[in-house]
């Protein structure tokens, strides 16, 4: 089934007879060339890819809820690539690029619409550092642009501009920035997987490793054993207990990440704002509602939903970047588990257990780089190499001085 | 949150600043053969376990003391709470 303009006429006229499921609901066969963990955004970028780029094809994917269930399902939906440091930078461009070329990649609307990031400036400092960092992305491609403090005004009028502490100064934007359709992401995804042939096994949780001499054979999992060459995780807010099962410690911790959505609203917001004082950000879904968030909790956390002491902390950013967000009413908060890593990067990375490999600590980013990290991943696992872009990622850079730390705070997960 | 301070009571978790795993306690010993390997061990790895988590918080807003917190990272109950000071968990201090 292919989706097209044709189609959608062909089926209003026809009585939608012709739309089925989007994927197959299949058993476990008895092994796969490649199993990969979890089946949220990630895991399900890396099946279609290792299908569609790299030819394979008895792959399966098991996820032990439904398919785009974990995190995938419950960010703030915004995709950029403008960030610092020569580790990162390339690899959220190629993202970029890869976003920007999705819906007609895997035959989906994903709604991925380029409306723009602004990143507010309320200090002579953070100008310099915003002017760096404006740099370093125009030297990967990704495009940016200083505005002057009119120049947002004229943007965004709505803001407060004359904060007694934090006056709006200017803004670094990113035109190609914007937001995504994040469940349609996973569904194009999955439904591509599964178009190629990919096993997509849900309600199917892995339970142990069957590791021998030290190459894994295989996964344990609460639908029985499945054999396998080589099993790639990507379980992102789980690595900690995932990897556990495999005798692992990792770089990781895991904290909650609280996420917020109004009431419906007339277009207000025209694309991603975030403030420079605190932490907020904010866009506005076609829904119309807004969608936004602020800090982690900030202690270990395996419970998807936080404390209030964050919705207040969230709130009060909102009330001083554009008072009129007080007006609206809050219609939902859920929380999300990040896997909070030791600088603030990712690892996408074979183990020191053969056959074994691992994608994680995407810290609270981990939604702009679905496409990358899938291509990223599937790349690592089709030809044992890293990709280029992904180069940095790697487990051994903490003991060997490259830790790729963009906010600078150290080995301190809950301040990145 | 409330944390049960040993000392001065239930406090809300928002007087304190946290830290990470009560393991932080248990610095390797610099002088040691295998130091940087157990150095790097002790600053980038972590235990990350879902349920009993034991964990360093610092009351800044408050005594400025260092309590242990035992905590479930699954449901966020608070299990207790020491003195740092009072733990000995080996090591230096």
């Amino acid at each position: 089934m292919k989706f097209s303009g044709f189609k959608v006429v062909k089926e209003a006229l026809t009585g939608y007879k012709g739309y089925g499921p989007l994927w197959r609901n299949p058993d476990p066969k008895p092994a796969y060339d490649i199993i990969i963990v979890g089946g949220g955004g990630h895991g399900l970028a890396a099946a279609y890819y290792l299908a569609k780029e790299f030819g394979m094809t008895n792959i399966a994917v098991l996820e032990k809820g439904w398919l785009g269930s974990g995190n995938i399902g419950r960010n703030t939906t915004i995709i950029r690539s403008n960030y610092l440091l020569p580790g990162n930078q390339p690899f959220y461009e190629y993202s970029m690029k890869l976003w920007e070329n999705l819906e007609q990649d895997t035959n989906f609307n994903s709604m991925v619409s380029q409306r723009s990031i602004l990143n507010l400036i309320h200090s002579d400092g953070q100008r310099d550092a915003y002017r760096r960092r404006g740099n370093s992305m125009m030297i990967s491609g990704a495009g940016g642009q200083l505005l002057s403090r009119a120049e947002v005004k004229e943007m965004v009028p709505f803001l407060n501009f004359d904060n007694a502490r934090f006056p709006i100064k200017g803004g670094l934007m990113q035109k190609r920035a914007g937001t995504a359709r994040h469940d349609g992401v996973a569904w194009g995804y999955a439904r591509g997987a599964d178009m190629r042939g990919v096993d997509l096994i849900q309600n199917c949780e892995v339970t142990g490793f069957k590791i021998e001499n030290g190459k894994v054979l295989g996964v344990e999992t609460s639908r029985g054993f499945i054999g396998a060459k080589k099993v790639g995780v990507s379980v992102a807010g789980s690595s900690g207990r995932v990897m556990d099962m495999a005798g692992m410690r990792l770089p990781i911790e895991s904290h909650v990440l609280q996420a917020f959505v109004s009431e419906g609203l007339k277009p207000v917001i025209p694309g991603v704002i975030t403030f420079g004082a605190g932490h907020f950000y904010v866009s506005q879904s076609d829904k119309g509602g807004l969608v936004f968030g602020g800090d982690i909790d900030g202690y270990n956390s395996y419970a998807q939903r936080g404390n209030l002491p964050v919705v207040e902390d969230v709130l009060e950013g909102g009330m001083a970047l554009m008072p009129m967000i007080g007006r609206a009413r809050l219609l939902r908060s859920w929380g999300g588990i990040m896997d909070m890593s030791m600088d603030g990067s990712p690892i996408i990375d074979k183990t020191h257990i053969d056959g074994l490999y691992f994608n994680g600590g995407w810290c609270y980013g981990g939604f702009k780089a679905t496409p990358a990290a899938g291509m990223t991943f599937a790349h690592l696992l089709a030809t044992d190499k890293p990709h280029d872009t992904a180069k940095a990622y790697r487990f051994d850079r903490f003991n060997r001085g490259y830790v790729i730390d963009e906010k600078g705070v150290g080995a301190q997960p809950n301040l990145h | 949150m409330l944390i049960p301070h040993p000392l001065l009571g239930l406090r809300d978790s928002q007087e304190f600043t946290y830290l990470g795993d009560a393991s932080l306690m248990n610095r390797p010993d610099p002088s040691a053969p295998d130091a940087e390997a157990a150095f790097c061990d002790y600053v980038f790895l972590r235990n990350n376990p879902a349920g009993v988590h034991r964990e360093l918080w610092f009351h800044e807003q408050g005594d400025r003391s260092w309590l242990i917190v035992t905590r479930n990272t699954v449901t966020h109950e608070i299990l207790g709470a020491e003195l740092a000071t009072d733990v000995k968990l080996g090591g230096a201090q």
